[in-house]
């Protein structure tokens, strides 16, 4: 079948293909559901999306509603609402497994946190979580079934999220899950998964674990040596942005196939414009009003963060057009810069409230102005001193051709 | 050889800087003043003005006088690279440097051996001498063409998806890693390059009061003239 087919190697544009027939074949096959209560898994006949939030008291009405919603937070025109309404209609629930390594647990929170168009509710019905530690309600030996379960029910069908990164050092020993290194469970499940979801900075680019000198070599999940060559997509962002995951899922779902990525991975409807480009404070930035301290007037009238150390001009992602907490507001709008906590290694680029990074290995923290100006200044230094040398050997030069008198050098000619 | 440059001699002069080169020089150089000046000011602005965004633009002028000056930089790039193959023998010196030749690297000793005044004279050069053509060339040439992949790439995220952005900005910032090491590495060149003017500027100066040959004039007016008719070395 198509969709366990093995997928093509690596090449994103290749994978489309291999996601041609994907999710209808898997109707029929019963698939796992956690009850409330007590873990136990029970079976079912497979839903499609629609019938899961009908179950959970969603009205036809409401379901239309977020048909158009998702179509629009996806950038689609509005007649994709119905591509997205037939999907959720007549498609079975993507299983996932959603795995957890190094990390702190924001992405799963952001991720609950999906307020519009997705709520909590739906957005969990869309996909079938058979496996999410941090909100399951099987524990132990129970939930550690579950992941052999999936595993072998939907062996190269499933899709693996991954929240957080494995350490290599010390063979993996610094991330244990349920008695083994994380790295092994991280490899088991991805010789097995259709795709893989890199979320968050964790798993996209190694985020804080991963900082200098990263003593347990946490390691992002496309550059774990021996992972089974699967398409990955990167939603990066400490955490990301709760409707952009919501999003991205939506977006796998609908069209059976990833939303386009760029070149470094990252779906292009959220990453490929600055937070800088849609910033609400931009005409400061071109009058060139910026917030020189926290507690100034410029802070006060809502100037442009630059010179605090914003990172808005250097950052790849939705947080001044989607924003946060149901579109509520996001740190720029309360006024703080963006720290940059989607792009790659923004932990080492030296503080956060500078505007000029640090260049590291110089054995010293320095910035660009620091290392270039000193340099400039030594050879301006050094151009003064030869200058100086220079004059008294022409000075030399030309008083001992003088007293010599019968010839000059050409130096002086 | 030049004992007797007291007497009268002929004075031999060369036509070294065609008048298109001259040219590119002088636009090229007013081209970096603009963008050093400009982009050190982007990298840290000026006092923030008060009163309302829509009452100034004065960090956008910056900014397009850097964009400006970059793309005439750029047009006169490409326009002395184009030189350099319908321009005469000097025109390539800066783009071509003879690495393989044993004696390029013995002329290149003689001439660091001649600022390090350890020798007594210095060679007679129609063109770059050979150390000034390897610094052009390293210092200059390759760092204007770091300074303009990373320049175009970082304007290509301003202007999103598009031409620039697919020929620069889509392979440069992953090169780096992000943006922001792009941003470092372009600020990092300009001290290379404002490094270069001032060796550049020390050496003419000096070149053109102890070298036996013409410096700074040929620059205006295109023609080298020796200072005494003695023979080369």
């Amino acid at each position: 079948m198509g969709w366990g087919a093995p997928p093509a190697r690596c090449s994103f544009s290749r994978m489309f293909p291999g996601f041609g027939t994907p999710f209808a074949e898997l109707s029929g096959i019963g698939t796992a559901h956690f009850d409330t209560d007590a873990g136990k898994v029970s079976r079912m006949a497979i839903e499609t999306f629609y019938d899961v939030m009908r179950r959970q008291g969603i009205t036809r009405r409401s379901f239309n509603k977020f048909c158009s919603l998702t179509a629009a937070a996806l950038g689609l025109s509005p007649a994709h609402a119905q591509d997205i309404r037939n999907a959720m209609e007549t498609k079975p629930r993507i299983p996932v497994l959603w795995l957890h390594g190094l990390e702190c647990t924001c992405c799963s929170e952001s991720f609950i946190r999906s307020a519009h168009p997705l709520a909590k509710d739906v957005i969990l019905s869309m996909i079938s979580l058979d496996y999410d530690d941090t909100i399951m309600a099987a524990a132990g030996e129970q939930a550690e079934a579950i992941i052999a379960e999936t595993i072998e029910k939907y062996d190269g069908n499933f899709i693996l999220a991954v929240e957080g990164n494995p350490p290599l050092n010390q063979e993996g020993m610094s991330c244990i899950i349920g008695g083994r290194p994380f790295l092994e469970q991280l490899k088991h499940a991805a010789d097995h998964c259709k795709a893989i979801i890199s979320w968050g900075s964790c798993a996209s680019w190694g985020c804080v674990q991963a900082a200098r000198p990263n003593p347990t070599q946490a390691t992002p999940v496309h550059k774990v040596p021996g992972l089974a060559d699967k398409p990955i997509i990167k939603v990066p962002g400490c955490p990301p942005i709760a409707e952009v995951m919501t999003g991205v899922i939506s977006y796998i779902l609908t069209f059976e196939r990833f939303p386009e990525l760029d070149n470094q991975g990252r779906p292009k409807m959220f990453y490929s414009q600055r937070i800088h480009d849609k910033c609400y404070r931009r005409p400061h930035f071109d009058a060139g009003q910026f917030v020189e301290e926290f507690d100034d007037e410029g802070a006060r009238k809502g100037y442009c963060l630059y010179k605090v150390g914003c990172k808005g001009p250097t950052t790849y992602n939705a947080c001044s057009t989607v924003r946060w907490n149901g579109g509520l507001s996001f740190p720029i709008q309360a006024g703080h810069g963006c720290i940059g906590c989607s792009e790659d290694g923004f932990w080492d680029k030296g503080s956060f409230y500078e505007r000029l990074s640090d260049i590291q290995g110089f054995g010293i923290e320095a910035d660009a102005d620091q290392i270039g100006g000193t340099a400039a200044a030594a050879v301006g230094a050094g151009v003064i001193a030869h200058a100086a040398a220079s004059a008294v050997k022409r000075a030399r030069s030309g008083s001992s051709s003088a007293s010599a008198d019968t010839t000059t050098t050409h130096e002086d000619a | 050889m030049a004992s007797t440059t007291s007497k009268p001699h002929t004075e031999e002069t060369v036509y070294v800087y065609e008048a298109p080169v001259r040219l590119w020089h002088w636009i090229n150089a007013l081209a970096i003043l603009v963008l050093c000046l400009s982009g050190y000011l982007i990298g840290k602005p000026l006092p923030a003005i008060g009163g309302e965004a829509y009452d100034h633009f004065m960090f956008g002028k910056i900014r397009f006088a850097h964009f400006v000056a970059g793309q005439i930089l750029v047009v006169g790039f490409v326009f002395r690279f184009y030189w350099a193959f319908v321009g005469n023998a000097h025109a390539r010196e800066i783009f071509h440097v003879p690495l393989t030749r044993p004696s390029y690297w013995k002329e290149i000793w003689h001439e660091i051996k001649w600022y390090a005044m350890m020798e007594k004279s210095p060679k007679k050069y129609t063109g770059h001498n050979p150390l000034a053509r390897i610094s052009m060339h390293i210092l200059f040439v390759w760092g204007i063409v770091f300074m303009i992949l990373t320049g175009f790439a970082l304007y290509g995220e301003g202007e999103g998806p598009g031409v620039i952005h697919t020929l620069f900005t889509s392979w440069v910032i992953p090169l780096f890693g992000q943006s922001q090491d792009v941003h470092t590495w372009h600020h990092m060149g300009m001290w290379v390059i404002v490094i270069f003017v001032i060796v550049h500027i020390y050496a003419a100066v000096r070149e053109d009061i102890m070298s036996r040959q013409s410096i700074i004039s040929s620059m205006f007016s295109g023609w080298r003239t020796f200072k005494d008719d003695g023979s080369s070395d």
